[in-house]
């Protein structure tokens, strides 16, 4: 069977199987719909949070930027994996004791104003849509290349899909299909990373290989025998690069980003309502680890095969004559995202970090190419596009999620038409899902040019505004609902004024020299956060104190069991 | 409608917090949150220490060390943080736990 036989059939399986989890498990009400009744078994949760978090991003981009970043890479491998420390340790457990559906949910009663929970709403939708634009086009990415379709039709096909079960299913739906989708993406990355790590170095644990000695007998100056670190060092350092195991950002930038994408991580309301939907208050802290631990097999991995793929690379492409080159660098020639111009004029493809470089390669092959640059069988290159489209639906059936009942549950139920019934409201949640798609699907079919740089956006956002009015909310009785919006307005304004005015307005000025504190764009969210604390306090300290019950809420939360004053009405 | 009233139709409580009276004494409950509080302060130094210390901070340093045919700072940087992290998340659960049980609130025995 060929290669693209195999593709269609392991793609098609996987979509039969999420439809038909979809149907079986069918939301009957607001509260199936919002947290899947509640009832979900912590581990489950655990491997669903995974799927949710790991998105196109992780899974196609991630080992791929690292692989070019070197150590620096490590800001998305710790920023990424560190928030839920923050998750599981402060908000997590107090959320679920909390209740009810939605984070605007808790930021409007906390703050008992409904101004408070409008600004969450838009906090949560931008988020959550420039989060979902890139889904999409990741979908896209691997149709248009595995299936050979359209990137338009590719992108139509993951909606109808991702309309199915979340519309019909809500988060009931997606709870489910995303364990399924778990499998199928955990299992499409790790086959290849142990093949590709047995090859290069007889290691079969990645995690390990990656610092195992080469098995191709390379040597080093002299005599002994070096490891995969160590031979990329030489061979990036020959050709001019910097070292790969030594950073080339500044530590302030480092810190920053890695800050932004950690708190902004514990700030996703996508990730946070998954804590919403376990029955105990103990459940959510258990499930917090397990989806991490689901999350670090992923995420240890992927710096592996982010040290084996540019050794590879380098190995196969570099001074190979053009006619010989391997297989995948002229299907990949196609798509546009790798090519090559004989500068030279010797036939041979150079590659360096000076002027003479003839070959341009586009992060996001990395993983998709990997097992054909390493020549591994048909059914592992198609498992990998499955698992591709895996990570993307996943992600992006959860973030429709958390904006179908922000408008559904906050905007139109507590704010506009308080009157509606449970079933009319579950309606509305439907129509608002259904909508969300189809915005999605036009982000992906008309990819606004700056989808990969409005990443930075959703993590400096969520870490701008809403980690903060989350935690002060559980950790302090005294933040008022004027020192929060304040704050939240502060965090949100702040960081989308740098972000825009560095990456769109004024790009030609971002370098660190212009930079507030040798801090960029992406790592911004992290001064945003600590001005919305700042101000928060600051007016807190100088308005009334909440009222009497919202105190008593507080204390409520704080306890896993019981119940106080907060829903004695 | 008043911005101060709740409206909790269809909540979504854990099932065991339904009867409506405190469980623990105002003194009780100011001991338990502290012994909470020391327990995520201690857990969120190492978290700060193993990544934004030994992966950031002091990464440069750490790398003339070797660990498995790794430079420890950059092990630190790619690895070690993230299984920490993991190692961190359980010791929480458990030690909470732990707390729980002694002041009576524990959510799994109900």
């Amino acid at each position: 069977m060929t290669t693209q036989m195999l593709t269609y059939l392991s793609v098609g399986a996987s979509f039969a199987l999420y439809i038909a989890i979809a149907i079986w498990s069918r939301a009957g009400s607001t509260k199936d719909f919002y947290v899947a009744g509640g009832g979900v078994h912590p581990l489950v949760n655990g491997m669903a949070t995974a799927a949710d978090w790991m998105s196109a991003a992780s899974f196609i981009s991630m080992a791929g930027i690292i692989a070019f970043m070197g150590r620096d890479g490590a800001v998305y491998l710790m920023g990424w994996t560190g928030g839920y420390v923050l998750l599981a340790l402060l908000l997590a457990p107090y959320l679920r004791k909390f209740g009810r559906f939605t984070v605007p949910d808790f930021i409007g009663e906390r703050y008992y104003s409904r101004a408070a929970r409008i600004v969450a709403v838009v906090c949560l939708i931008f988020v959550s849509f420039t989060y979902v634009a890139g889904q999409m086009r990741g979908v896209g990415i691997v149709f248009s290349r595995f299936l050979e379709v359209d990137v338009n039709t590719g992108v139509i096909i993951g909606m109808a899909i991702v309309f199915m079960y979340a519309v019909l299913g809500g988060m009931k739906g997606i709870t489910y299909t995303q364990v399924a989708q778990y499998c199928v993406l955990l299992f499409a990355y790790m086959v290849p990373a142990v093949f590709i790590s047995i090859m290069i170095t007889d290691n079969p644990v990645p995690q390990l290989g990656f610092g195992s000695m080469v098995a191709d007998g390379s040597l080093s100056d002299d005599g002994s025998s070096i490891s995969v670190l160590q031979k990329l060092d030489y061979v990036l350092l020959d050709l001019g690069f910097g070292a790969y195991t030594e950073g080339a950002k500044s530590t302030m930038d480092v810190f920053a980003i890695t800050a932004a994408l950690m708190f902004g991580t514990a700030g996703l309301p996508h990730v946070l309502v998954r804590f919403f939907t376990v029955p105990k208050v103990s459940d959510a802290r258990l499930s917090a680890g397990y989806a991490l631990v689901f999350i670090a097999i992923v995420y240890t991995t992927a710096p592996a095969v982010a040290s084996f793929a540019r050794l590879n690379l380098v190995d196969t492409v570099h001074n190979t004559p053009y006619e010989q080159a391997p297989e995948w660098f002229s299907t990949w020639q196609e798509t546009g995202l790798v090519d090559w111009e004989d500068k030279n004029d010797d036939g041979l493809m150079q590659y360096s970090a000076t002027d003479a470089n003839e070959i341009t390669i586009d992060r996001d092959i990395i993983v998709l190419a990997n097992p054909e640059i390493a020549g591994l069988p048909g059914w592992v290159v198609a498992l990998v596009a499955a698992g591709g489209v895996a990570a993307a639906l996943s992600t992006a059936a959860g973030l429709l999620l958390v904006i179908s009942s922000a408008v559904s549950h906050d905007l139109l139920k507590q704010t506009l038409m308080p009157a509606i019934s449970d079933k009319q409201e579950l309606l509305f949640a439907r129509i608002a899902a259904a909508v969300a798609v189809c915005v999605a699907g036009l982000f992906g079919i008309y990819p606004p040019a700056f989808v990969a740089q409005v990443v930075a956006f959703a993590f400096g956002l969520a870490a701008s505004s809403l980690f903060p009015a989350l935690l002060m909310g559980i950790f302090s009785k005294r933040i008022n609902k004027e020192g929060a919006i304040t704050g939240m307005l502060i965090g949100l304004i702040f960081t989308f004024t740098y972000i825009v005015y560095f990456k769109f307005v004024a790009p030609e000025f971002n370098s660190a020299e212009y930079w507030l504190l040798g801090i960029s764009p992406e790592g911004i969210g992290f001064i945003g956060m600590l001005l919305n604390f700042a101000s928060a306090y600051g007016i807190s300290r100088v308005t009334a104190p909440p009222p009497v019950e919202v105190q008593n809420m507080v204390e409520d939360i704080r306890i896993p069991v019981g119940a106080g004053i907060a829903h004695q009405h | 409608m008043p911005e101060e009233t709740y409206h909790h139709q269809g909540e979504n409580l854990p099932p065991e917090t339904h009867n409506d009276q405190r469980v623990l004494s105002e003194q009780d409950a100011k001991r338990y949150w502290k012994a909470n509080l020391s327990l995520l302060t201690k857990l969120l130094t190492v978290w700060f220490a193993v990544s934004f210390g030994c992966g950031i901070l002091f990464v440069d340093w750490l790398d003339q060390f070797s660990f498995f045919g790794f430079k420890l700072g950059f092990w630190f940087a790619q690895q070690g943080a993230i299984y920490m992290f993991v190692a961190l998340i359980f010791i929480y659960t458990w030690r909470m736990q732990v707390i729980d049980r002694e002041f009576g609130i524990d959510d799994e025995q109900r």
